[in-house]
């Protein structure tokens, strides 16, 4: 498994190279290690998986490669070079509450845009093309208040595909959704990164959703996160609900729960 | 920024009529009030002087109101309030973005306005006579550093509270940092902004009418201190349900504003 990710190392010039990046929080010396000595390379136009118990440090390594927190020790270079602050070439979908509540549907969709440039025309077509996509015609001028949970987070992914990012972060975004919705959101983000071919880093602690979406996986383990399996999802790219009861499939997404169990349980121990 | 249309709100469904009852019913203990006023007077309990016949007091409103007095006095004493509440807005909302963005400013800032909250600004009265005199100036200033302080902790605090996922968002699409602040950061903490200024306003009102019983040629401050100096206890009262009258409404356009800016919240 290793060796498919050093196969991947010349990759690193158009995908994404994570270099011996550790992170700890609190004060300096004192701090708690939330990330130990991570590297991983990850190839241009792959969807990436971390995968990993809650408090792995999954969510601080996607925060470090958007830029939104200062690289402490080791380094990220994407295609745009190395990483030092927040970028378009890396937008990022939260879980929650990111919309600007103050703004519409429309007018958060059109926000990236104005900020990526595109002319007034073109701006509101793209608009109104991805508020389409996510299934909110209709509800272009309401406000976030007035939406439920889904909505809002369909929005939010609207706004950040509007703006068509070369990388594209994810931070647990189908979390707050109903069983339902979340399926039909990673079927639709299956297909929307087929076609438009960006590379995706997507954070999740459901190991189905992971082994639905990824080519590959990275399975972190409980804090300090380190990575600790790299999978390949040897399944075929146009991927369907029919997946789901695919034997390949199946055997796969048990294989990762024992190695996530296993981190799981180490994390559980460790805290005592 | 600007909204295209406006998003269609649940309205209230009841018919005008049935509303102004309701304000009308909701002030009735207004009404009581005077009704006690009156009777109080009425029985001898307590003396004209102290209160006054109401049907006096309307007299003199009047009279006022018809010679130009009470309209020239009011518009001196707003325009004074209105020019110290204004750069006390812009100003403080600047600075308090800056405290919240740049921490030199802050550790600077900060004790400063912990050590002057709490000061009553009236004490400033005859310290604003000495630096710039009788006229205008010293009144503006006045009402500007009591209306200060409100704003800028108004705008730390909620430009602080922004949610950083906001802020990241708007970077990650391509947010410059002056943008951020702007088109992020200052619209998030208007809630907590307007929360500031509701103050300031009900200070500048406070300020104008005790600064002008000090040091002042006109203005309602200084017509309700004169007319009280002279004996006209009907025409003094007149004058003080004018200026109540004034704050009054200021504070519920002022209301209106703020559920104009904030349309966003309600759901």
């Amino acid at each position: 498994m290793r060796a498919a990710s050093a196969q991947r190392m010349e990759d690193a010039a158009t995908g994404i190279a994570i270099r011996n990046v550790s992170h700890s929080y609190g004060p300096a010396g004192h701090g708690v290690l939330a990330l130990d000595r991570i590297s991983l390379d990850i190839g241009d136009c792959e969807f990436h998986c971390l995968l990993g118990p809650s408090g792995c440090g999954k969510s601080t390594l996607l925060y470090l490669l958007g830029g939104f927190i200062p690289v402490q020790s080791g380094q990220i270079v994407t295609p745009k070079g190395v990483v030092t602050g927040p970028g378009p070439d890396r937008s990022i979908v939260f879980q929650n509450f990111a919309l600007f509540p103050w703004k519409t549907v429309r007018d958060n969709v059109l926000y990236g845009l104005k900020k990526a440039g595109f002319a007034a025309d073109e701006r509101a077509r793209r608009a109104q093309e991805y508020i389409d996509l996510v299934h909110l015609t209709g509800f272009e001028d309401s406000y976030p208040s007035q939406l439920s949970g889904g909505m809002q987070q369909r929005a939010a992914i609207a706004r950040t595909l509007a703006v068509d990012p070369r990388i594209l972060l994810m931070d647990e975004p189908f979390g707050a959704l109903d069983a339902q919705t979340r399926r039909v959101m990673q079927e639709e983000l299956r297909a929307i990164w087929r076609r438009s071919r960006k590379t995706v880093v997507f954070v999740t602690h459901d190991v189905q959703e992971a082994v639905f979406l990824a080519d590959r996986i990275s399975i972190m383990s409980a804090r300090p996160g380190r990575i600790e399996h790299i999978i390949d999802v040897d399944l075929p790219k146009d991927r369907g609900e029919e997946i789901l009861e695919d034997s390949q499939f199946i055997q796969l997404s048990e294989q990762i729960w024992r190695l996530v169990r296993e981190q799981a349980i180490a994390a559980t121990r460790g805290a005592h | 920024m600007a909204a295209t249309a406006p998003a269609p709100m649940p309205s209230a469904g009841s018919p005008r009529l049935y509303h102004l009852a309701g304000t009308l019913l909701r002030y009735a203990p207004v009404a009581v009030l005077f009704i006690v006023w009156d009777l109080l007077g009425r029985t001898g309990l307590i003396s004209r002087q102290m209160l006054p016949d109401l049907a006096d007091i309307f007299s003199a409103f009047t009279t006022m109101l018809l010679s130009g007095d009470l309209l020239y006095n009011s518009a001196r004493s707003i325009s004074r309030a209105a020019t110290g509440l204004g750069l006390a807005v812009v100003i403080g909302i600047g600075a308090g973005l800056l405290m919240a963005s740049f921490r030199p400013v802050r550790l600077i800032v900060n004790p400063i306005v912990q050590l002057f909250y709490p000061m009553p600004k009236s004490a400033l009265i005859p310290v604003v006579m000495i630096w710039l005199g009788l006229g205008d100036s010293s009144k503006i200033l006045l009402i500007f550093l009591g209306c200060l302080l409100p704003v800028v902790v108004g705008t730390y605090n909620g430009a602080k509270g922004v949610n950083p996922f906001l802020l990241w968002s708007a970077a990650s699409l391509g947010a410059s940092r002056a943008q951020v602040m702007r088109e992020v950061v200052l619209p998030a903490a208007m809630p907590d902004i307007l929360n500031g200024c509701r103050t300031a306003l009900a200070f500048s009102f406070i300020l104008m009418v005790s600064s002008e019983f000090v040091i002042a040629t006109d203005g309602v401050g200084y017509m309700i201190s004169s007319l009280g100096d002279g004996g006209l206890y009907p025409a003094m009262f007149a004058a003080i349900f004018f200026v109540a009258a004034i704050g009054f409404a200021a504070d519920r356009l002022y209301a209106a504003l703020v559920r104009r800016l904030l349309r966003w919240r309600e759901a």
